[in-house]
């Protein structure tokens, strides 16, 4: 499992670059990110490097930051590869709250960050189907 | 020590009302014969000092109004020769001319007395250390505590506003047992406890008597569980002569009026008719004791209601009930009444929402709207837009059913909101109307 960054964002010139920027002077790589955004305001969902201290710097520069658990889904590079995972999801009744791709891949994977309801359960279902997704160490160090 | 003067806090109704009529009757008899602006106004109906017979008798005399004041800027109002004034404060003026007040000696030593009674009402004492963080100057708030805590014999920390990290700082270091200040600057203060490491529970931190903006129950509930203090109310305005004159006793059940300087009545705004106690509406103050600048029947712009039962406290005093609003912060939105302090109550009774807010109100078209912006805290925040959404539509349910109208909830980020270090400033009317 994974730990995401996610920070509330007004719709106002310039926020988020302000983020970018307080992660960039520290130092922190973002590997994969997705914005939901509505009229008023937006949320910026980040996988970076080392999640623990992008919370720290964030929270110091007065963002409204919090930890999040994410599964980093490694699926096929090829056509069908993100459906077979989706289908065997759907007959496991696991719901998808949101998903987005990774920049990077691993291996002759592509990646995946899938946000669900019960992430203990999926990650236990994931395991008996043999669906693969990075732990922690491994995904940090992509 | 529970009262400063138990003479004067806890004499007997008939007593009471006897001195009152003897002071009305004096005053009335001073602004006639020193005061060509009364002169004309007690002619007008009628009336001199001798018609005085009762207390009822009030109510037949005329208005004073902030205009009136500014009618007579700067100092056309006062009773006394300008030798005899020894001090003058002035309103900041920011709605017109400003409006002056004077004080002679004497006014000044009563002034001293009343915010005795206050801070001992909030359960100071000579040991007590007060940081004083109402502004010094032309303000009221400063010099009004600041003389009054001297008297008492406290140790004054005369810090005024601003500067609010070296505040905190001093509150620590000195040893601050009580508080004055604007509650919205306690919470602004707050912060910056948090943001310098600082646990309140560790300070002596114990009382905070705070005034000069309309707070709500939810934000007294707020900054008590926050700074885990004891929140007294004060109440006061430069007109009459500045904080102090009334004050929440520990049974925090409404505000005494220092009813031996000052008889208060409470009237419908629009048809000035004395209405009874527990009737909310205008509070009216007559000032009786006032030398340099006595007020007859000074209209407060101020919203609350009289209750006259006895309190536990042992005072005899009437109580005001907190200041829903002044009438010059509530804003009328479709014709609906709507006061800052009245957003703040629905706010508040949510978890996680912060005591920060503000009213944004425009017009499209011909309709008018209102938007109020919330600020997201770690608590509210989740990282799915289906919950924020829900979230600001909670808010928004609670604050349309409680107001009446159509609102707008804007959740914008933490610290987005301006602070204030006084007054703090809760509505943009961006109307032009």
């Amino acid at each position: 499992m994974a730990k995401q960054i996610s920070v509330f964002l007004e719709n106002k010139a310039g926020r988020l670059s302000h983020v970018t920027r307080v992660l960039g002077t520290a130092g922190i790589n973002i590997r994969a990110l997705s914005i939901a955004d509505t009229s008023d305001f937006g949320i910026l969902r980040l996988i970076v490097n080392e999640p623990d201290r992008a919370y720290q710097v964030l929270k110091e520069n007065g963002f409204t930051v919090s930890e999040t658990e994410v599964l980093a889904v490694q699926v096929a590079d090829s056509p069908g590869g993100l459906a077979t995972v989706l289908e065997q999801m759907h007959e496991e009744n696991l719901n998808i709250e949101y998903l987005y791709a990774f920049i990077g891949t691993s291996g002759n994977d592509a990646l995946v960050v899938l946000k669900v309801e019960d992430s203990e359960k999926t990650s236990e279902i994931f395991r008996q189907k043999g669906i693969k997704f990075l732990d922690e160490s491994q995904l940090y160090r992509l | 020590m529970l009262y400063w003067d138990k003479e004067k806090e806890c004499m007997p109704r008939e007593e009471l009302e006897k001195l009152q009529l003897r002071r009305l009757k004096e005053t009335v008899f001073r602004t006639y014969a020193f005061v060509p602006t009364y002169k004309e106004k007690l002619s007008q109906v009628g009336i001199t000092a001798e018609d005085i017979r009762s207390l009822d008798d009030l109510k037949q005399l005329p208005f004073t109004t902030k205009q009136d004041l500014r009618d007579n800027y700067p100092f056309n109002l006062f009773a006394v020769p300008m030798s005899e004034v020894v001090r003058i404060h002035s309103s900041s003026g920011t709605t017109g001319k400003p409006t002056v007040v004077g004080y002679t000696k004497k006014d000044i030593e009563i002034w001293a007395e009343l915010m005795a009674r206050a801070l001992t009402s909030a359960g100071a004492t000579k040991n007590a250390v007060i940081q004083n963080s109402y502004g010094y100057g032309l303000f009221t708030g400063g010099l009004g505590i600041h003389y009054g805590a001297e008297r008492i014999g406290a140790s004054v920390i005369p810090t005024s506003g601003g500067n609010t990290r070296r505040q905190v700082m001093l509150m620590q270091d000195f040893g601050t047992t009580l508080l004055t200040c604007t509650p919205s600057y306690a919470l602004f203060m707050h912060e910056a406890m948090l943001e310098g490491g600082i646990e309140p529970n560790d300070l002596k931190l114990k009382a905070g008597v705070f005034g000069a903006e309309p707070w709500s129950e939810s934000m007294r509930r707020e900054i008590e569980n926050k700074l885990g203090i004891n929140a007294f109310d004060i109440y006061g305005l430069s007109e009459i002569i500045g904080p102090g004159v009334a004050i929440e006793c520990s049974c925090k059940n409404g505000l005494h009026i220092a009813e031996d300087h000052f008889l208060a009545e409470i009237i419908d705004p629009l048809t000035e008719e004395v209405l009874p106690d527990g009737c909310p509406g205008e509070l009216v103050i007559t000032s009786i004791t006032k030398e340099a600048l006595p007020l007859i029947r000074y209209r407060t712009r101020d919203l609350t209601t009289l209750e006259r039962t006895r309190c536990d406290c042992g005072r005899t005093h009437v109580r005001m009930q907190k200041v829903l609003g002044r009438s010059d912060d509530m804003v009328i939105i479709r014709g609906v009444n709507v006061f800052p302090s009245m957003v703040e109550s629905v706010l508040l009774n949510i978890p996680g929402v912060e005591p920060h807010y503000l009213l944004i109100v425009d017009r499209k078209g011909n309709l008018d709207q209102l938007e109020v912006q919330v600020e997201v805290s770690e608590r509210l925040f989740s990282d799915e837009v289906r919950k924020l959404e829900e979230l600001g539509g909670l808010i928004r349910k609670d604050l349309e059913s409680n107001l009446g109208i159509g609102v707008k909830v804007r959740l914008v980020e933490p610290k987005s909101i301006p602070r204030s270090e006084g007054k703090a400033q809760r509505v943009i009317d961006k109307r032009n109307v």
